[in-house]
């Protein structure tokens, strides 16, 4: 805990990571929607080739923090969700695994929209 | 309708030229350094988290991690300083689990105003619904090679 | 026939610009143009709910404001003819209800005010009406909602791109003795060199502006220095240097007299990569610092070119190249007609 070390390896890693979502749009002129599906897709094929575990022991929320941790939480669960419930788990684990990122997004999204008001940009 | 292709070719051709080259480095490296601390950021609430309860495990933590960036995020983008961010950082600030709050939230202040059910819920997830569709087809096929190998 | 070449009309009775107004957002107020407005807004939202909302209430302001210029009553206007950017263009036909005077609607995208222009022209030239009043209006934030992505969503807007103009331009046409002129307008064609990218509207729409251009040109054998000033709506600087170019192609040469509002509009410093897009842009500038200049007999005779892309958002998701259109107007001075 408070590992400094640690601390210099999530900042690299997180920031290595979004400096490639950089080189995608500047190269591809991506949408910042492609963008996050791209990365949550190469989440799941990490965790399809048992690599994501490696880098998260290596770097921790600098590889969960981005879109790409989210991708490996949805294969995980379905993966886990195998495990233990058979077949069906396939369809429940998935979601179970990021319900509490959905949820969070969607009630937060909600409140904060009526509360406030999107702004004029100057 | 005729259209002169070989015209059109030569000028999509020019106009590739034609468009001034912006130098990448200083948007990769504000996306570098503004993606970085957002992880970081997020490392930090995490081991704040486990320094504070105890009977915390290191997976518990990281998924109220997520949480509080998520909310965190939506309250930015709801006060009208997380565009201004993407703006500077680009993919610094959209690729992290924030830019997935900030692309639900956004929509849903945009059109809040046609109503709770059919603007602010209807169309909360235009611009992120490829990304819970497309997770849950991928993680569902992770499931079933999993299966196979 | 009241038309030479293929597609110029000529306007015999030269209808006048008896009355202009312009009004434009708090950045554009900040721009090249600031002191030529005749009003700038500190809340662009002008108090409403919505935007869409608040580009209605800005036509409506700009309206009133050209028809009291014009030193006329609503009801004195014989028909107004206007358009915008939105859907089924409804900010203009809910001022036209609010001002209840007989109303056309038009739909040229950017180019709406050189449309509405032409159009107003033709019906007093025809003697159908005394007065018409042609005005159009765009919004930055109704525009992002309905072409781009939420105004609160954290992306980079490309360095092609253009910023679009908060503002409105109206002008009040009569068939009258003195004033700047309306002496004729080229009604342009559909342009499509199978550009794609919506980024880089400028790219698109410069072979509309050039073919309209072209065709003026030659429909009246004159050159491009028979006019002080040739301005084109909102190419921006990447599109007016490709429409500099492809007249260069021609042989034809458009030296200081050529400008683009859309370059002109902002300052350097606003970040605005490209400059400013939006039938508020070329509306704007034309009832303001060229309506007055003419007036004030620094200009002679301009060519006003407003382009416009007429794509929408769904044609650009089924990849749809992007099909454009400009049309031109000549407005001459009092004593050059």
């Amino acid at each position: 805990m408070f590992d400094a070390i640690l601390y210099l390896k999530v900042f690299l890693v997180g920031g290595f990571v979004c400096m490639l979502g950089q080189v995608l749009i500047i190269t591809t002129k991506m949408t910042s929607a492609r963008i996050l599906v791209t990365f949550l897709t190469l989440g799941v094929i990490l965790e399809i080739f048992n690599v994501f575990e490696p880098i998260k022991e290596f770097c921790a929320s600098g590889i969960t923090v981005p879109i790409i941790g989210f991708g490996y939480s949805l294969a995980r669960g379905a993966i886990q969700g195998y495990e233990t419930f058979g077949a069906l788990g396939i369809f429940t684990g998935g979601l179970q695994a990021v319900a509490a990122g959905i949820a969070a997004a969607v009630v937060s999204a909600f409140i904060v929209s009526l509360i406030f008001k999107s702004k004029t940009k100057r | 309708m005729m259209l002169d292709t070989e015209r059109n070719k030569h000028y999509n051709e020019y106009l590739q030229n034609k468009i001034p080259k912006t130098k990448p480095w200083p948007t990769l490296f504000h996306a570098f350094w503004v993606g970085g601390t957002i992880c970081l950021l997020g490392e930090i609430i995490k081991d704040l988290l486990m320094f504070w309860f105890n009977d915390m495990t290191v997976d518990e933590a990281g998924v109220w991690e997520l949480v509080i960036l998520i909310v965190l995020a939506s309250l930015l983008t709801g006060i009208g300083v997380y565009d201004k961010l993407g703006a500077y950082a680009g993919a610094g600030s959209i690729v992290p689990i924030t830019g997935f709050s900030n692309s639900i939230t956004s929509p849903a202040l945009e059109f809040r105003r046609e109503g709770i059910i059919f603007g602010l819920c209807a169309k909360m997830f235009v611009i992120s619904g490829p990304v819970i569709v497309l997770g849950i087809v991928a993680s569902i096929i992770a499931g079933i090679i999993h299966i196979i190998i | 026939m009241n038309r030479q070449g293929k597609s110029t009309l000529v306007f015999n009775s030269k209808p006048r610009v008896i009355g202009n107004y312009s009004v434009v957002g708090p950045k554009e107020g900040r721009g090249n143009f600031a002191q030529y407005f005749d009003r700038i807004l500190e809340d662009d939202t002008l108090g409403q709910p919505t935007y869409e909302k608040a580009e209605c209430k800005l036509l409506e302001l700009c309206i009133d404001g050209a028809i009291s210029n014009a030193k006329l009553k609503p009801s004195q206007i014989d028909c107004m003819v206007a358009g915008d950017l939105m859907n089924q263009i409804t900010s203009s036909s809910f001022a036209a209800r609010s001002l209840n005077i007989p109303y056309l609607g038009v739909f040229g995208a950017c180019s709406t005010m050189a449309e509405s222009l032409m159009v107003g022209a033709t019906l007093i030239d025809g003697k159908y009406a005394n007065n018409v009043v042609c005005a159009t209006v765009s919004h930055f934030s109704s525009a992002e909602k309905q072409f781009r992505y939420p105004l609160e969503l954290g992306t980079q807007r490309p360095p092609t791109s253009q910023w679009t103009t908060t503002g409105s331009g109206a002008t009040v046409l009569a068939q009258n003795s003195s004033g700047v002129a309306i002496t004729s307008a080229t009604i342009g064609k559909v342009a499509d060199w199978n550009v794609t990218d919506v980024n880089n509207m400028g790219g698109a729409m410069a072979p509309a502006a050039f073919e309209t251009l072209w065709q003026h040109l030659n429909d009246l054998s004159i050159e491009p220095d028979y006019y002080d000033l040739i301005l084109t709506g909102d190419l921006g600087k990447l599109g007016s240097e490709v429409l500099i170019d492809l007249m260069e192609n021609k042989g034809v040469h458009l030296g200081a007299n050529y400008s683009d509002c859309g370059q002109m509009m902002f300052k350097n410093t606003q970040k605005v990569f490209m400059g400013a897009s939006g039938c508020g842009c070329g509306a704007s500038v034309l009832n303001s610092y060229v309506l007055q200049r003419l007036k004030n007999r620094t200009l002679k005779r301009v060519l006003f070119i407003a382009t416009g892309a007429l794509l929408s958002p769904l044609t650009c998701q089924q990849g749809e190249s992007i099909p454009c259109i400009a049309h031109a107007v000549v407005l001459k001075g009092e004593n050059y007609v």
